[in-house]
């Protein structure tokens, strides 16, 4: 029979449309302002004592909360209004001290009905949230320098051992080592040497007046893997760093060769977020230089908080930050600010056996951070911007060694309590393999997010009221069937992008409002072409049947070819275009099903299998 | 069919159209070399720091008092309301300049609390590579519909359909140049949307077009363009109209950040409306489409169900 759907399809319908109803279903239930409570290592865990010792907490500072809970080994208090969940972070903070993160969040009320089958919102993106966004480019040029700088020693011992007399090794400003000799046939064996001991060299030889020279250059695929250690290590501790700052849903990601996207939605304080994760700051631990000793082995430093005091130590390291395994910031006896540090098992060695021999001379901490400044230069006449990078070193502390130093030390000098604790945070997560510099930052108050999400929604629901209310007007009793169909694409839409636990933008709010323009395009071209068969003089039923019929290719041609825009838009966007291009396509989609399926189904229920001398269209 | 059919004699004025076309493409692409695009921050790199305030700000005070701390190349106005004012700064990056510079102003009101909304930071280099990567974006995406098309249609259609959306592309770009608009990355994103409406609308004009080659066996092409343009005509007309719709509830509620966007949109849709009347059939007619070019017609049956 004409314009009846089967059984089978009718059931298939209401299915997908009620499985898209329950996955849209959480974004109805609104967020619960809390606070998250995790422990910042493995040795601190967060167990029910705890979050029972936290409600006791609460309850005496006076500050109300909802629930708390604990899940997977964190633990999520609720409250009721934001007021509430900072006064609530602060008195956490207090009682928790350093060694667990105290990070505010945003907790969906998901029913356990829906998160039973997976179902839970949509995540907002960062201009509906507030939050800080940071694109960090680490410095390759730097990254293998510093490994040339090793493999200048390394040649060095190598041909020491094997008595190989050299005049010189020297790493290029061009990204070349050169050693010299004053033999050829000494140099010739070197050559064959490093070959078979370094086989990422590529070994040249040169000869210049007296001199013969080795240029080693390194393999492509060996500054490759240099480059990405160097932005693995990073990675690292960029994430150790973000998770010590107390961010409740932090991403941390590579992006391309040599980037690295930060994410920290609904950070309260950005510019301590900026000046942590930005830093490139590491310690050096030295002896200080004997009175005697040759000028060559000494460098000399002025302190930090001194200027004009300087102190000159050796130039052997001792050990540096990489070996601190914890350090905590406190006071001293004076109520000076201190980091109190436990250094790893190597670290402890070194220490020790230094420190065995030097008791009596003093040992000064040297805090070294890399930064860099941009200067504009014209090359081929066109002005460019250059970044200079460059190394302050000052001294922090300088002490008299009483005794053999073990594993466990403090250093003092510091200028301020929050300059200890950002250096035992930073002591703590690990220094920087290679620099970064900020190449994007975009930080987007609180709120702003809310009033984003406020002007976003309101379009919507007006636009999306102007186009049920013309259609109604146009095409009436269609119009109405095509408006149920809108606003079951709409919910359709919702749910897959909660599904894909795709994040929600401004933009995103955008592709929405222009979805619901769009969608009733495919509509539209049905019922003007089922117009159409009627003033050809078809008969309703056979006009409804032919006008969905010649409809479809068309809808076809017209929402691929759009589609194929929208992907084009994912794969260069980044961030809020992106968000936009998801919603674009994820509507086109839900759009042709809802126009092309639902509304069929519709009209078919209303007009089919009966017989017809009029359309209400 | 005709007979209960209105035909407009849309192919008439063709040559006028086409004329009409060519002056906008002429001053777009004199106001494009000229003036160029005023491009926003997300291409230009730099600073920006926009903050709110209780009251409408007096901007020439944020300015001097700016410009009194040092900072150069200083740039404020008002972004949407009075009472929220945006800074742009030439400066590199300074993790600490949002809340420096909110502190120097919040310390000259002392009658309101002013809030840092936004503090955003882009490098030149990622700028360039955007505006590079949004460049090839878009012949990329012309290019894919190109292929698509030449596939499903022919290649004169394929033509046709790139060349009326380069033709919209190049004004709407030329309106954002000519009236100085800024053009940031969302705005991009419109034009890109604008590719895939401007394209929908060609595409259902084309279809009628072909169908109509078929049906129409006597009519010659200018015959087949004026039916197929009066047959989609209403649709045409009501898609932009519900799109206009929503587009200005977004211009109008949506707030300045995705302002650019909905006027992209706006522009983009009203002339992708005029470009799938005028012009795209138009250029079928130039490329001198006939239908020779149909013929073997693909296995539809449409012709054999006509009445």
């Amino acid at each position: 029979m004409l314009n009846r759907y089967p059984l089978w399809k009718n059931l298939l319908i209401i299915f997908v449309l009620l499985v898209a109803g329950l996955y849209a279903a959480p974004n109805l239930y609104p967020e619960d302002y809390a606070v998250q409570v995790s422990g910042s290592r493995e040795a601190y865990t967060v167990d029910s004592a705890l979050i029972g010792r936290l409600e006791q907490d609460l309850s005496q500072a006076g500050v109300a909360f909802k629930s708390a809970e604990l899940n997977e080994g964190t633990g999520l208090i609720r409250f009721a209004d934001s007021d509430g969940q900072l006064r609530a972070k602060d008195v956490i903070s207090k009682a928790l001290g350093s060694n667990y993160v105290v990070a505010l969040n945003l907790a969906p009320t998901t029913p356990d009905w829906l998160t039973s089958v997976g179902a839970g919102p949509m995540k907002l993106g960062l201009d509906l949230r507030g939050g800080v966004h940071f694109l960090l480019e680490v410095d390759m040029a730097q990254a293998v320098g510093q490994r040339l700088d090793v493999y200048v020693s390394d040649i060095k011992t190598k041909l020491r051992e094997e008595r190989l007399r050299y005049r010189e090794v020297e790493h290029l400003d061009d990204g070349r080592l050169s050693v010299r000799f004053a033999d050829a046939q000494v140099r010739d064996e070197a050559q064959e040497l490093l070959r078979t001991n370094f086989p990422e060299f590529l070994v040249d030889t040169a000869e210049e007046g007296e001199d013969n020279y080795l240029y080693i250059n390194l393999t492509e695929q060996t500054i490759r893997e240099i480059e990405d250690y160097a932005v693995k290590q990073n990675l690292t501790t960029l994430r150790n760093r973000v998770n010590e700052l107390g961010v409740a849903e932090p991403l941390v990601q590579r992006q391309g060769r040599n980037r690295i996207v930060v994410q920290l939605p609904g950070i309260q304080d950005a510019a301590a977020a900026k000046r942590i994760i930005g830093k490139t700051a590491n310690l050096e631990f030295r002896l200080e230089a004997k009175p005697d000793a040759s000028r060559v082995t000494t460098e000399t430093y002025e302190f930090r908080n001194e200027p004009g005091r300087k102190a000159t130590l050796e130039k052997d390291i001792i050990i540096t930050g990489s070996n601190v395994a914890n350090a905590q910031a406190s006071f001293d006896e004076n109520g000076q600010p201190q980091v109190n540090i436990t250094l790893d098992g190597k670290g402890g060695q070194m220490m020790s056996r230094v420190t065995r021999n030097a008791i009596q001379r003093r040992m000064s901490v040297l805090f070294v951070e890399h930064k860099s400044r941009i200067v504009q230069q014209t090359v081929d006449g066109e002005s460019v911007e250059k970044r200079i990078p460059y190394t302050e070193k000052g001294i922090i502390s300088l002490a008299t060694i009483q005794s053999t130093l073990g594993n466990s030390f403090r250093i003092t000098g510091l200028e301020s309590a929050q300059e200890s604790s950002e250096l035992a945070l930073l002591l703590r997560a690990g220094a920087l393999a290679a620099p970064i510099y900020f190449v994007e930052e975009r930080t987007v108050g609180p709120s702003m997010g809310a009033e984003n999400i406020a002007m976003g929604v309101t379009s919507v629901q007006i636009g999306f009221a102007l186009v049920l209310a013309f259609m109604l007007l146009y095409y009436r009793v269609f119009g109405l069937l095509a408006n149920i169909a809108l606003t079951l694409n709409l919910v359709l839409l919702v749910s897959v992008m909660s599904i894909l636990s795709a994040t929600l933008t401004l933009p995103g709010i955008a592709g929405i409002v222009l979805t619901v323009g769009m969608a009733v395009d495919a509509n539209v071209l049905i019922f003007e072409r089922i117009k159409e068969e009627l003033k050809n003089g078809l008969p309703p039923q056979s006009a409804i049947h032919a006008g969905f019929g010649r409809a479809y290719a068309t809808i076809l041609d017209a929402n691929i070819t759009t589609l194929l825009a929208a992907v084009i838009l994912f794969a260069m966007g980044t961030g809020p275009v992106k968000g936009f291009a998801v919603t674009l396509s994820v509507g086109i989609l839900t759009s042709m099903f809802t126009a092309i399926l639902v509304t069929r189904g519709l009209v078919n229920l209303a007009y089919g299998g009966r017989k017809l001398n009029k359309l209400a269209l | 069919m005709a007979n209960t059919q209105k035909i407009f004699n849309f192919m008439g004025p063709r040559k006028l159209m086409a004329a009409f076309s060519l002056t906008l493409l002429l001053i777009s692409v004199v106001s494009l070399a000229i003036n160029g695009l005023k491009f926003g921050l997300d291409f230009t790199g730099g600073s920006l720091v926009e903050i709110g305030y209780e009251q409408p700000a007096e901007l020439g005070a944020i300015r001097e008092s700016l410009e009194g701390a040092g900072y150069e190349d200083v740039t404020v106005q008002t972004f949407g309301a009075a009472t929220d004012v945006l800074i742009r700064l030439g400066e590199t990056h300074d993790p600490q300049l949002g809340d420096n510079i909110l502190q120097r102003l919040q310390a000259a009101e002392s009658g309101q609390t002013l809030t840092l909304r936004r503090n955003e930071f882009v490098g030149s280099q990622v700028g360039e590579e955007l505006r590079e990567q949004g460049g090839l974006g878009m012949l990329l995406a012309l290019a894919m519909i190109m292929i698509y098309l030449a596939f499903r249609f022919q290649m004169k259609f394929s033509l046709g359909a790139v060349l009326a959306l380069v033709h919209d592309v190049l004004i709407v770009l030329g309106l954002f140049s000519l009236l100085q608009l800024e053009f940031d990355l969302t705005v991009l994103a419109a034009v890109l949307a604008v590719i895939g409406y401007s394209l929908n609308d060609t595409i259902v004009v084309y279809d009628r077009i072909r169908e109509n080659f078929r049906i129409m066996r006597k009519a010659d092409a200018v015959e087949v363009m004026n039916s197929s343009l009066s047959q989609t005509l209403s649709r045409t007309l009501m898609t932009s109209f519900t799109t206009v719709l929503v587009l200005i509830a977004l211009a109008v509620f949506g707030g300045s950040t995705i302002h650019g966007f909905a006027i992209a949109l706006l522009a983009g849709v009203g002339i992708g409306t005029y470009s799938s009347i005028y012009v795209a059939a138009n250029l079928l007619l130039m490329l001198k489409v006939n239908r020779d070019d149909l013929i073997p017609p693909p296995k539809e049956d449409v012709v054999d169900e006509m009445p």
